[in-house]
């Protein structure tokens, strides 16, 4: 079992610390992992790469990963962009950060071939309500995980303890909740598509 | 203990339990988390009787740490690119009065243009003086080979940089097994300097010396850096007894006894070009990758012997010698049999990834009888761009 991860989003959305979070959960279910951020620019704002491996086997190689067997766009605007959708594996998965539906993102830029998929989870609009601002990351990997079953929410809640040792008990409840809602929301969405 | 950890944050805490008694250094990218997080666990009491020393500059830094090393205390201090450049005046005095400082550099790029990213020339340009040079293949091996540096410096009485790269390696968050207290205690005795600066007895420690015996200075230095090799094999080797994994020494071969092409690379490349290697030998293309652990001292006779019976060598030069072309490829072209034939190209400058697929196009067109340009082939040139340029400059009167 091999999954490579790409997540693009803009400097201050927390793109590194969501390649972290699913690295974190993946060794503690026993895989190999490799959270390896892109630093494109450090300006808040700017549009920012990372990746993350996860293996079976233990991982050698460092560089960026151009075939991703899953795509994160934090920020549904880099979508039309260029390189954001480069790569995609045949039946790979898009995750996008948005209100709306991927039909409704083909204007933006979200084209795919058959066979690959996208899925749309409001993360911004549900960090909004838990956390008081919009950042879509805890969401969003939360969404990944229901999604692909690469690692189970208990694993990622766990990660997410871990990552945010000085966030207060609010803002640590507000993240794990917001895992939580997006892992159901796309489980529930999945089982209605079956 | 194995964790899922940053690079960086493993390093600190490594060099922590190697107990330091003096850590002096001064922030820059992508070097930072390291002493950041050295500076967190000396506030938080973990490192005991350790002075972190708040300096203006890496100048400050490293000559902070000469007083200190020649006042016979344990001392770490850490790097990259511009500041290391910033530090060259003091390095040699480091060298040349036998004071087992560590460092570690996180390669970065060096400026003009500025740029913070990842290769090999800030290292490479202070070859020459006097440290010994290690590089890590990946985020354990760095780890580990912090803890091998304190034992080779002190018991070398030599400097010693641990050469990881910026982000690639630094920033990576992997599975990393953090040598515990006791297992480094047990391999790092306590440091006993040779000689140290103690105002109840007095001694000069670097007095001038003429042309009466600066010779003779440097050959015993020439002579002790060669010697170190052997050293630097037997410190891995009895890291290998304590702590039961493979770190450090002078090479990392991977697959090139039968090798029809030979990839030489330095730091983390070297597990990508490893992938490329399995990736080409299941299409029956016989390639290896020797990756150069220690680079100073350079291991004449281990990579002549490495490379004995090797057709053609491909190195991958991460820095220049501007005016002149690589500069490990400089290194090994010296040093190759007589019957292997050396290329060389210039990747991954910058920050640019050196990706497998790159590597894996690389063998297959140096098979197909593919000859780089001269000395000096920018294997990932947008050759478009540059020529285009080039062909200005030219046309300029």
């Amino acid at each position: 079992m091999t999954m490579d991860v790409r997540i693009h989003g803009r400097g201050g959305q927390g793109v590194v610390t969501a390649a972290e979070l699913l690295s974190l959960a993946a060794f503690d279910q026993g895989l190999h992992a490799q959270a390896l951020p892109s630093f494109g620019s450090e300006r808040t704002g700017a549009p920012v790469v990372s990746f993350c491996r996860i293996d079976e086997h233990p991982i050698r190689a460092h560089d960026p990963l151009d075939a991703p067997d899953v795509i994160v766009v934090q920020d549904p605007t880099l979508l039309s962009g260029p390189g954001v959708l480069a790569g995609l594996a045949d039946d790979g998965v898009v995750v996008v950060n948005s209100a709306r539906t991927p039909q409704e993102l083909a204007h933006a830029g979200l084209h795919l071939r058959d066979g690959q998929r996208a899925v749309c989870i409001p993360a911004s609009e549900l960090a909004r309500e838990l956390l008081g601002r919009p950042l879509p990351n805890t969401a969003l990997v939360g969404a990944l995980v229901g999604l692909t079953g690469v690692v189970g929410l208990p694993a990622l809640h766990k990660a997410i303890e871990q990552r945010f040792t000085t966030a207060s008990d609010d803002v640590l409840a507000a993240n794990l909740q917001l895992a939580s809602d997006a892992y159901a929301q796309v489980q529930e969405r999945e089982r209605d598509d079956a | 203990m194995r964790r899922q950890v940053e690079g960086s944050k493993a390093v600190a805490e490594t060099v922590a339990r190697c107990r330091p008694a003096v850590v002096a250094a001064y922030p820059i990218s992508p070097q930072t988390h390291i002493v950041e997080r050295l500076s967190e666990l000396v506030t938080a009491g973990e490192l005991d009787s350790c002075e972190y020393l708040m300096v203006e500059s890496e100048f400050g830094a490293l000559s902070a740490c000469i007083g200190a090393s020649a006042a016979g205390g344990r001392t770490y201090t850490a790097t990259a690119s511009q500041g290391l450049l910033f530090m060259a005046e003091a390095l040699p005095n480091a060298s040349g009065l036998g004071l087992p400082i560590v460092m570690t550099v996180a390669n970065r790029a060096i400026g003009a243009p500025i740029n913070i990213w990842n290769d090999h020339s800030d290292a490479l340009s202070q070859r020459d003086a006097g440290w010994l040079q290690l590089f890590a293949s990946s985020n354990q091996e760095a780890v580990d080979l912090h803890v091998q540096a304190f034992a080779l410096a002190e018991r070398l009485s030599l400097p010693v940089m641990v050469c990881m790269d910026g982000f690639v390696l630094t920033h990576a968050m992997e599975e990393i097994d953090i040598p515990e207290q006791d297992e480094v205690d047990a391999f790092l005795p306590e440091f006993r300097p040779r000689q140290w600066l103690d105002p109840d007895h007095p001694v000069t420690i670097g007095a001038m010396v003429g042309p009466d015996a600066f010779t003779e200075v440097k050959y015993l230095m020439a002579q002790r850096q060669l010697r170190a090799l052997d050293t630097v094999d037997q410190v891995a080797a009895e890291f290998r007894g304590v702590f039961d994994r493979d770190s450090g020494g002078l090479l990392r071969p991977y697959r090139t006894e039968d090798a029809d092409v030979v990839l030489v690379v330095m730091g983390s490349v070297w597990g990508t070009a490893a992938d490329a290697v399995d990736q080409l030998r299941k299409d029956d293309i016989r390639a290896g990758v020797l990756g150069v652990t220690c680079y100073r001292p350079w291991p004449s006779g281990e990579l002549h012997d490495a490379l004995l019976g090797v057709p053609t060598v491909v190195v991958v030069n991460r820095a220049l010698a501007l005016g002149s072309g690589g500069v490990l490829g400089q290194d090994v072209r010296v040093t190759a049999p007589a019957g292997t034939e050396v290329r060389e190209v210039v990747m991954g400058l910058g920050g640019r990834p050196v990706a497998r697929s790159g590597l894996v196009d690389l063998v297959i067109d140096v098979l197909d009888g593919w000859e780089p340009a001269g000395v000096l082939d920018f294997r990932d040139l947008d050759e478009a761009v540059a020529h285009h340029e080039l062909a200005k400059e030219e046309a300029q009167p």
